[in-house]
């Protein structure tokens, strides 16, 4: 089974790296692009069984800095 | 004084900060990463500067969940000492020791030169051999130091004096121009500017040389 984690920066953490990106698109002409967040996507291959609380259990000690980043679980 | 330095895969200050140490006279152990106790009776634990892990993940999250962080965070909680720098401070947020994570530099560019420290506390075993309002010159040489803490965290350490150090002209977006905390206790200290490259003359500064003699003093009184 496999499991899916989005982390995030916070919103009302500056991300520059999406502010980067999004100035970026406008010098290509794509107009209209108000805000660019930039994030990660974890995937994980995982023994039958394991519970969404243990992933969630990974994100907390691990995968995400909670001072700073919002986290969310797809499971399957 | 006796001074542990960690070593991960991909600290790079390792050996700089272990002179920094003996230069002030203390007797230094380096440690490796894989290590799962501390040696006996040591004063104090420097986390060094470097790209620990290759900065995988997140800087400094691999690093704090090593078997060696967990006998350093033991340590922290018995009342010893610690000193980060750089990537040891990202390390030292990471594993809760200190509050706030450190950011991406707002310019989003890697920063490498000396910048202006104002000493925002002098009442740490740090920082007691300088002047509160003191401007030294260290060097910085990073590309994740802008420090984040939240509004109510940021009023705690102001009201608790635990700002150490701020930049004199902010160069990578730091809340509060941050550049260095300490612990609730005052015994853990993470900075991003690096004493240990301002520590002999040719460096071309030696301003950091007063908090490794101000350590060694506190560890030599006791």
């Amino acid at each position: 089974m496999k499991a899916r984690v989005y982390v995030m920066l916070k919103n009302g953490v500056l991300d520059p790296q999406g502010e980067a990106v999004r100035h970026a698109l406008g010098s290509l002409g794509f107009d209209g692009v108000e805000g660019v967040r930039q994030g990660k996507v974890i995937e994980l291959d995982l023994a039958e069984g394991t519970t969404e609380a243990t992933v969630t259990e990974m994100c907390e000690k691990l995968l995400a800095n909670t001072v700073i980043e919002s986290y969310r679980v797809e499971m399957g | 004084m006796k001074a542990a330095v960690i070593v991960f895969p991909g600290s790079n200050c390792d050996r700089d900060l272990a002179v920094a140490f003996e230069q002030a006279g203390a007797d230094v152990t380096m440690v490796w990463h894989k290590d799962t106790a501390l040696p006996e009776g040591i004063d104090i634990v420097g986390v060094p500067g470097g790209f620990s892990f290759g900065d995988y993940l997140r800087c400094g999250a691999i690093a704090a969940n090593s078997p060696i962080c967990q006998s350093l965070i033991q340590h922290a909680e018995r009342g010893g000492y610690a000193l980060g720098v750089c990537n040891g401070f990202q390390i030292l947020t990471e594993t809760g020791l200190l509050p706030g994570a450190l950011r991406r530099n707002a310019g989003l560019k890697y920063i490498c030169r000396t910048v202006g420290l104002e000493v925002a506390s002098a009442n740490t075993a740090f920082t007691y051999g300088y002047n509160k309002g003191d401007v030294v010159n260290v060097p910085i040489a990073h590309h994740d130091g802008n420090y984040f803490v939240t509004e109510d965290k940021l009023a705690e350490l102001r009201d608790e004096d635990r700002i150490a150090f701020t930049y004199t002209d902010n160069p990578n977006g730091s809340v509060a121009d941050i550049a260095g905390v300490v612990s609730k206790n005052r015994r853990v200290l993470g900075m991003m500017p690096h004493p240990e490259r301002a520590a002999d003359i040719g460096h071309g500064g030696t301003d950091g040389v007063a908090m490794f003699r101000a350590l060694m003093d506190q560890f030599a009184a006791a």
